[in-house]
């Protein structure tokens, strides 16, 4: 558990502060630049090896990136305690937020200020979403055989509005036995198609 | 009450559910999350899905605590518990698991293979989470402009999402007189 992170574990309320903050300062897709800054730079938890290593699996896995990495890391430096500890301190700041806000939208829901205000928000999310989505797919876009997968899915889920349940595992049972291991091949095509990040 | 308890039942269900095959992040939920309180049960218009999503996009910190927002609505404190600790705590427990058995599933082969075979399924159910929320916030030149916009400018540099936000808000705001 504690393999990677070096020096004397941190406390617990230390860790507590560090996610806190970062659940307090961080905004939308760019969590991953505040937790290396943080965790590697300011607080030297981990160094860049293992914090890739962190943060691919915490993209593999279902879930949000940040709270993965999260109580991934809070369970390294300091167990059970550590990764509940973490998820929470990143959390909780957020989400008191946006109940706040909740709560002072409701009675002007229908205002046609706030119709106009969250009408626009929303249009940029979706450039926001959008832009992430061709960004994070920009070697699966290339690849005729990643391209079907993703244009399958996208289809079931988005115009078709099939259950999750459904699509994600026959889908993706599909799409892990086309890349399925095999003998003598040693993946070089997605080696180097995998070692060209930004 | 047992109709409350049934419906915080299916709120837990259906959020954990969501947030477990969403592989990809939180918004590739997005779609199965619109599907469960709008589509299947009406506890939402899509009109109030919309703007619940966009007064998460303005909340720091990791995207998708909008959940506690949605469950508020539904079912009072109780669903905002019920949908934070269901859309957040299984894919913990899943994340310190996969990490603490690392060392044993490093050597895997098939791990090469779930990983190169689940990223365009992940990239596919982001794109389908655009699609369902252009279908929702998209409804004349201005949104398509805004939306259109972002993007652009979010392709060619980095700037923080939040500006783009509240950018388009202001934008959105003006023009409607």
């Amino acid at each position: 558990m504690s393999d990677g992170s070096a020096i004397a574990p941190p406390s617990l309320l230390r860790v507590a502060r560090v996610f806190a903050v970062l659940g307090t300062t961080s905004f939308g897709g760019g969590v991953v630049a505040y937790l290396r800054d943080a965790l590697v730079e300011k607080e030297r938890w981990f160094d860049d090896r293992e914090f890739v290593r962190l943060l691919e699996l915490s993209q593999t896995l279902p879930g949000l990136n940040a709270v993965n990495m999260a109580v991934i890391a809070g369970d390294q430096l300091r167990g059970g305690r550590g990764a509940a500890v973490a998820g929470l301190a990143m959390l909780l700041p957020g989400v008191a937020f946006v109940l706040g806000l909740g709560a002072l939208y409701a009675p002007y829901a229908n205002a046609g200020w706030m119709t106009a205000l969250l009408g626009g928000a929303a249009a940029a999310a979706v450039g926001l979403l959008l832009a992430t989505a061709l960004r994070l797919g920009r070697a699966q876009f290339r690849r005729p055989l990643d391209l079907a997968i993703l244009l399958v899915t996208a289809f079931a889920v988005g115009e078709l509005r099939l259950p999750l349940v459904w699509v994600v595992p026959v889908v993706g049972a599909v799409a892990i036995w086309l890349y399925r291991p095999r003998p003598g091949a040693t993946g070089t095509q997605d080696a180097q198609d995998a070692g060209t990040p930004p | 009450m047992s109709d409350e308890l049934a419906m915080l039942a299916q709120l837990f269900t259906d959020f954990a559910t969501a947030s477990l095959l969403a592989i990809g992040g939180g918004s590739a939920a997005l779609p199965e999350l619109h599907k469960v309180v709008v589509a299947d049960t009406h506890w939402l218009t899509d009109q109030q899905f919309k703007e619940i999503y966009s007064l998460g996009q303005v909340a720091p910190g990791p995207n998708m605590t909008m959940v506690a927002v949605i469950g508020m609505h539904v079912a009072g404190w109780a669903g905002a518990l019920v949908t934070l600790v269901a859309f957040f705590v299984p894919s913990s427990l899943l994340a310190v698991g996969a990490n603490r058995l690392w060392r044993r599933l490093e050597p895997w082969p098939w791990l090469e293979a779930i990983r190169q075979g689940l990223a365009p399924v992940a990239i596919g159910l982001l794109i389908a989470g655009v699609w369902l929320l252009a279908r929702l916030a998209i409804d004349g030149a201005p949104t398509l402009a805004i939306a259109s916009v972002a993007t652009a400018i979010l392709l060619v540099r980095r700037v923080s999402p939040l500006w783009l936000i509240v950018a388009g808000a202001s934008v959105s705001w003006l023009v409607s007189g």
